[in-house]
């Protein structure tokens, strides 16, 4: 298990640095430090002096992969690449462009808002879709069946947008149940979070039930099911306890993928509730054109990405007892 | 004098695509006939693929526009001193052409659905010289089915207009990333070894990459240069009628590099299946080459993977494209799109009494896409896979 564990991080190691590879890329070459200090410094008044300034002062002032003025090891050290991405790996994420911020600090703040949105919608969101699957996976085939599919399939072609902003109009506006947006600490928080937690399982609500629909019907067709009924259990038993655990395996792969981003916050979410969370930090970064934060956020969600493969293959060892890690 | 976008080529490549389907139909090839066989007796689906239809052809109306020549005040044509005729920077296309009035009966601000007066009070002038303040009568009273917008521009007519837009982003992406998922994932599939472990590393990085932050940034970067939308100058064009710079295109090319690598990994897997089938090994053991086992027994035989994933992402690419809008990363602000109207839409629902039509335009469109849309490709993915088909009778 430990050795596994071992062997995939190291696997993660190629992919974080091709991530790296893949955003520096993005980030100086198509778009060079000079456009940044140039956008940063404002397009009046730039001279060469004032961009080569600004360059030394957030390290930008090497070459991007080698750097030929340098020896021996130096060559590769003292460049852009090498500067920027080796300490993401003690995940030193330096600071912003624009207001020279820490952006280690504020990732480290704003993760919470994030959290305490994220997770009632994950565990709250599973057991509305998992108790509607099983309930029209037991009724299968019925009329409710079809209708509640209808449904799922209308609510699915509705855009989130669409969700947040009659969410934000009907209970925010015309019923005055909750503030519309904003957020506060401490338990003060909870008046803020209810609403964009609702609107988040409903927007999951029509794709969750039909996934998991289909896995309970996977599950039904299969032989054990069919011993389980000749020996004449009940069809709620079969059901609950048969099916439902062996179903727990595909639907783990679901979960805990997700996992490690509760932290990582919603975009549009948190932008539309004025929540100070991660997501809303991305969107300020993107609307301020600062790439290190977008650079930062990138690495953070590629590396959070990996670590939830990783947990998704324990998981399984822990449901399914036939699943060995080699 | 023709213009031709980037992403008119989409537009016009799908087309081919339902062609050459039609044709296929008639021919009695396997999998447009299968597909043909589940939906034609549902009516459910024939009326969602009806209008599914009716989208496309709008979509393809809008994607056929060509510049006028500028009329000199005697009525002649404007050249220039060489003696080349000067064209208008509006390139209106087919749709806009044919609904003239609904894009020229501009209001000067926001009016509710088939009102008579504006949606704002003013201070008028009565001809006897008195000064009141009410709502002015509209200049076209009952003439817009949704209303008018803050600039005073027809609801309907730029609904209509974010149909291309849709269409686009929700085929464009998928059919520019075919090639690329079919090439990779068959040579990972089919040769293994070294290829396969290079194909993974690549599309594993990538796919563990944010997909928004991948976009966002790429938007940033690529797409604030070339067309945005709107006026048409010589700057853009290539050869005269070709703009190979439009915005729309990027998102196409950038959606669709965060989204080839769950097709790549069906098509891998498949190919690997594929690989020891005995019809495989018997045309390998008769010494026939590795290209031509993978052109007439692997390709055709991972096609319907291709398909379902086509129709099955075109509706969350639709989803995504209003989203991408709405953070001001997805089309320019001055082409017609159902993002765009919401994000300007999402503040006018504050305002006392509500401007709640620009919502409603963009919604029932953007529904009247989607809906379709899932329904087809359920069904669409119900006739090729045989293994769902089964549970979706239980």
């Amino acid at each position: 298990m430990m050795a596994y564990i071992i062997r995939r991080l190291l696997y993660a190691v190629p992919i974080i640095v091709g991530v790296n590879l893949i955003t520096t890329l993005l980030f100086f070459y198509v778009n060079t430090p000079d456009d940044m200090a140039r956008k940063m410094l404002g397009e009046k008044n730039v001279t060469a002096q004032l961009i080569e300034d600004w360059k030394r002062a957030h390290g930008y002032d090497v070459p991007l992969f080698v750097n030929p003025e340098e020896k021996g090891i130096k060559k590769l050290t003292e460049t852009i690449f090498f500067r920027k991405s080796v300490p993401l790996l003690w995940l030193d994420f330096g600071r912003s462009d624009r207001n020279n911020i820490d952006i280690g600090y504020e990732i480290r703040e704003r993760m919470w808002p994030s959290f305490y949105i994220a997770l009632p919608t994950l565990v709250l969101g599973i057991m509305v879709n998992l108790t509607v699957a099983m309930l029209v996976a037991f009724v299968r085939g019925t009329y409710m069946d079809r209708l509640t599919m209808v449904l799922c399939v209308a609510m699915m072609s509705v855009s989130a947008l669409f969700y947040i902003i009659g969410g934000q109009y009907l209970f925010g506006k015309v019923l005055r149940l909750v503030p519309i947006s904003g957020y506060d600490t401490g338990l003060n928080a909870i008046k803020f979070v209810i609403l964009p937690v609702v609107i988040g399982v409903i927007t999951g609500f029509g794709a969750g039930v039909r996934f998991y629909r289909t896995i309970f019907l996977e599950e039904l067709s299969k032989d054990y099911i069919r011993t389980a009924r000749a020996k004449g259990l009940g069809e709620a038993t079969v059901l609950f306890k048969h099916a439902l655990k062996n179903a727990m395996i595909p639907i783990l792969t679901n979960v805990v993928v997700t996992l490690p981003f509760l932290f990582y916050g919603s975009l549009i979410m948190e932008s539309f509730f004025a929540i100070p969370g991660l997501g809303s930090f991305t969107i300020d970064a993107i609307n301020a054109q600062d790439f290190a934060i977008v650079r930062a956020m990138v690495y953070l969600g590629s590396i959070l990405y990996i670590v939830g493969l990783i947990l998704t293959d324990i998981s399984y060892t822990l449901v399914d007892p036939r699943v060995r890690l080699e | 004098m023709p213009v031709i976008l980037a992403t008119d080529l989409i537009i016009y490549a799908l087309f081919g695509m339902v062609v050459w389907f039609v044709l296929s139909v008639r021919k009695g090839a396997t999998i447009p006939v299968r597909i043909w066989t589940h939906i034609k007796g549902r009516r459910g689906v024939m009326v969602c693929l009806l209008i599914l239809s009716l989208y496309a052809l709008i979509a393809l109306a809008d994607s056929i526009r060509w510049r006028d020549p500028i009329l000199t005040e005697e009525g002649t044509v404007a050249t220039t001193l060489e003696g080349r005729t000067i064209y208008s920077p509006h390139a209106l296309s087919l749709l806009d052409r044919v609904l003239t009035p609904l894009r020229e009966r501009t209001e000067k601000t926001f009016s509710a659905p088939l009102a008579t007066h504006l949606y704002v009070k003013e201070t008028m002038e009565l001809p006897d010289g008195t000064r009141v303040r009410d709502y002015p009568p509209l200049k076209y009273p009952r003439a817009h089915l949704l209303g008018t917008d803050k600039v005073g521009s027809d609801v309907l007519y730029l609904a209509l207009k974010g149909i291309r837009t849709g269409v686009i982003i929700g085929t464009g992406t998928t059919l520019l990333i075919i090639p690329f998922a079919l090439l990779f994932g068959v040579l990972a599939g089919y040769f293994g070894g070294i290829m396969d472990d290079i194909i993974q590393y690549i599309y594993t990085t990538l796919s563990s990459i944010p997909a928004v932050l991948l976009i966002v940034a790429f938007m940033l970067i690529f797409g604030t240069e070339g067309y945005q939308g709107g006026l048409i100058t010589d700057e853009y064009l290539l050869w005269g009628l070709f703009v190979p710079t439009d915005r729309l295109f990027w998102l196409c090319v950038i959606m669709g590099i965060t989204s080839w690598t769950d097709l790549c990994r069906l098509i891998r897997g498949e190919t690997l299946k594929l690989r020891e089938m005995d019809y495989v090994l018997s045309a390998r053991a008769l010494g026939v080459g590795s290209l031509r086992i993978i052109g007439r027994h692997i390709v055709p035989n991972v096609m319907h993977i291709v398909l379902i994933t086509f129709v099955l992402q075109f509706s969350g690419l639709v989803l995504a494209e209003a989203i991408l809008s709405y953070l001001g990363i997805g089309v320019g602000p001055e082409m017609g799109s159902w993002g765009n109207m919401i994000n300007t839409a999402r503040l006018e629902l504050s305002r006392e009494p509500v401007v709640w039509w620009n919502l409603l335009g963009a919604f029932i469109f953007m529904f009247g896409l989607v809906l379709p849309a899932n329904i087809v490709g359920d069904a669409v993915r119900d006739a090729l896979d045989p293994r769902l088909k089964v549970h979706g009778r239980i």
